[in-house]
């Protein structure tokens, strides 16, 4: 079901703008940065902006975006700002968020 | 830090809650983690976040406050309450961090708390932190909804505790705890766990504390009484250990003259004197002929009733006699009336500490004070009832308490209760027989004065209150009528035993009379016989005096020399013989 939502919405898809926070080399954080790239290769080739934050090197930028656990995952653009957290291995969940609105 | 040696000795950080840093003898473990377990309203926030607003106040630690559950504003705000002047720490000592993961974040795929403590590490570093709070961490792991990756995120927590030589407390909801065993190695894991207890007695809440494990030092391990005070989360029977109140042998009269005597001259000063019974017994009289005597005396005196309003109060008394209104209207009796079932114990007494403060008195009627005590089954609202009455006594205030008790020893748990704290107990029952309903006193117990072992009864008319005598017959106590019959009865066998001596004495006489009427006749008789015994003597002494005269006469006759002498001594013993028989 998500993904008929997310063919219809393709096309006038605005940019994607994600950023993810991780945790150093933590097994999660190192998961998430793979799922999250695989996915946005997948349904968002050449059309998204995926920025790392390393939270240990980060922490004010990571308090300030209100984040409690790692990995975290912001969708910035388009609005709303939405959050997923965790390694980002339900792709399905990751989906329905980047389009929810 | 030393927590890093194998085998470091525990080392302990002062919470500031009073009654668990004794028990607990030095506080939480320094650099180790403690689990606060509990139900939902048992004060685990509250205790956590005391213990983090002392080590500010007092030690100058600085903390951390890592919100899973309530938003930060939200716990500020409900620590608004207490005294702690929070705002002014949360700028240099206090940082609170909101862990609340908002509604509408969605899961994938497991998390964990790796950047998290990277964040409350760096943060600790810059206000040189050295004491943490996780609060309902529960709320965060269970999303997590993996028991392996929660034990995960726990051990790393403690690890990083150790690593970070911060003292730590993790909050945890009992529910999580119950009936799975999904929490349990939360237990074995931490070094010091506390459990919060939450029960309802009666309506009315009660909140508990115990340590179940406190690794590498020594605990008390029974559970607590805890109350919420203005000051924050305390163990209350963890009152002051040392009792010091200036004592007096002052009496002051208990306003019945007779048992102001039956307790060698009244009430002492400063003393807490309780009044049980049964409904009924008279027991607000007798706290009401107390304030009566009090304000005559011109002291100042708070009335503190409960179920009853100011002006049926007056009203009941007039009718015994006792004029509460004049006192009123010269503004030295206070009359205070309030519910029994308000919220909470503690509040009630915290009233009642403002009334006190606010009146002055040096002369308290509190009726009843089991309107508070029927939750004084619980050692929480004895404890709180013996605070008060702590702070009474420290204020020198002479205290009335009425307490409804049918028995004395009905109710054990109160009657202890109340006993201990109760310097002079009266105890007011009915005794019913003969169809009848009367009052007895009696007096339980006096400490520092003898004191009347008489069961008296309690006369109430309108012209006032008296006790009587009460009989005792045929293993039986006389009140009422009964008592009115005995005296009767009484009177007349009195009357019926002085006839009968009257009666006896007469008789005796009489047969005195006889008797030395008798004496008389012998006496009589006596004279006569011995006149007789004479008259013989006489005659037969002259007899043998004619005998040995003849022959005497015959011997000479004879000229017998020889036999005189013989015949000489024969006649002495004759006469001899005879005297003899007349002395008899």
């Amino acid at each position: 079901m998500g993904k008929v939502i997310k063919k219809k919405r393709k096309k006038p898809a605005p940019a994607l703008v994600l950023r993810l926070y991780v945790a150093g080399n933590a097994p999660n954080s190192v998961r998430a940065i793979t799922n999250a790239r695989a996915i946005c290769d997948e349904h968002y080739p050449a059309r998204y902006v995926l920025e790392i934050v390393d939270l240990i090197e980060h922490p004010d930028t990571a308090m300030a975006d209100g984040i409690i656990v790692t990995p975290t995952l912001l969708k910035l653009q388009p609005q709303p700002v939405r959050r997923v957290v965790g390694n980002l291995d339900d792709t399905a969940q990751v989906l329905l968020t980047l389009v929810a609105t | 830090m030393k927590s890093k040696s194998p085998h470091p000795p525990v080392t302990k950080v002062l919470t500031g809650i009073e009654g668990f840093d004794e028990i607990t003898d030095g506080g939480l473990p320094r650099a180790r983690s403690t689990l606060v377990i509990g139900g939902p309203g048992c004060g685990k926030t509250v205790f956590a976040l005391q213990s983090l607003v002392n080590g500010a106040h007092r030690a100058k630690e600085a903390g951390i406050f890592v919100a899973f559950e309530e938003s930060t504003a939200q716990i500020i705000a409900n620590a608004a309450t207490f005294g702690w002047d929070l705002p002014a720490l949360i700028k240099k000592k206090l940082f609170f961090m909101d862990a609340q993961l908002s509604p509408d974040v969605v899961k994938s795929g497991e998390f964990d708390l790796v950047g998290m403590l990277a964040m409350i590490r760096a943060k600790a570093t810059e206000l040189q932190a050295t004491r943490i709070v996780f609060d309902g961490i529960d709320v965060l792991l269970g999303l997590l909804d993996d028991p392996v990756a929660e034990r995960r995120e726990l051990y790393r927590i403690r690890d990083w505790l150790i690593e970070t030589g911060l003292t730590g407390i993790i909050t945890q909801k009992a529910a999580a705890l119950e009936g799975s065993h999904r929490y349990n190695y939360l237990q074995f894991m931490v070094d010091c766990v506390v459990v919060l207890r939450h029960q309802v007695i009666d309506g009315s809440a009660f909140r508990n504390l115990r340590v179940m494990k406190y690794r590498g030092s020594g605990f008390a391990a029974d559970e607590f009484p805890i109350t919420l005070t203005a000051d924050g989360l305390r163990l209350t029977n963890r009152g002051p250990t040392e009792l010091t109140y200036d004592v007096t042998d002052e009496r002051i009269s208990s306003g019945l003259p007779r048992l102001d005597h039956m307790l060698h001259g009244g009430y002492h000063r400063g003393s807490n004197v309780l009044i049980s019974g049964a409904p009924g017994t008279a027991k607000s009289t007798l706290a009401g002929l107390f304030a009566d005597a009090a304000c005559t005396r011109g002291e100042r005196t708070l009335y503190v009733s409960f179920d009853e309003g100011p002006a049926q109060i007056v009203r009941n008394l007039r009718s015994v006699g006792i004029q509460l209104a004049p006192h009123q209207k010269s503004g030295l009796l206070k009359l205070y009336s309030t519910r029994t079932r308000g919220p909470n114990v503690e509040d009630q007494f915290g009233e009642l500490r403002a009334q006190v403060r606010t009146h002055r008195p040096t002369c308290l009627v509190i009726d009843p004070l089991s309107a508070l005590s029927t939750k004084m089954a619980h050692l929480a609202s004895a404890d709180a009832a013996q605070q008060f009455l702590d702070f009474l006594k420290a204020e020198g205030i002479t205290v009335v308490n009425t307490s409804l008790m049918d028995g004395l020893s009905t109710d054990e748990a109160t009657a202890t209760g109340i006993s201990t704290i109760a310097d002079t107990w009266i105890h007011l029952s009915y005794v019913v027989q003969d169809g009848e309903r009367n009052r007895a006193l009696t007096i339980v117990k006096s400490r520092g004065t003898g004191h009347s072992n008489q069961v008296r009864e309690l006369k109430l008319a309108d012209d006032g209150v008296t006790l009587a005598d009460v009989f005792v017959a045929q293993g039986k106590v006389l009140m009422g009528v009964a008592r009115w019959e005995w005296e009767q009865d009484e009177r007349a066998t009195k009357k019926r035993a002085q006839v009968a001596a009257e009666l006896k004495r007469l008789q005796l006489q009489l047969s005195q009379a006889e008797a030395a009427a008798r004496l008389q006749v012998i006496k009589t008789e006596m004279e006569a016989r011995t006149a007789e015994i004479e008259v013989l003597a006489l005659a037969t002494g002259t007899a043998s005096r004619l005998v040995a005269t003849d022959r005497e006469v015959l011997r000479t006759m004879r000229h017998a020399d020889d036999e005189v002498a013989v015949a000489k001594n024969a006649a002495g013993k004759k006469v001899a013989s005879i005297d003899r028989g007349r002395a008899v």
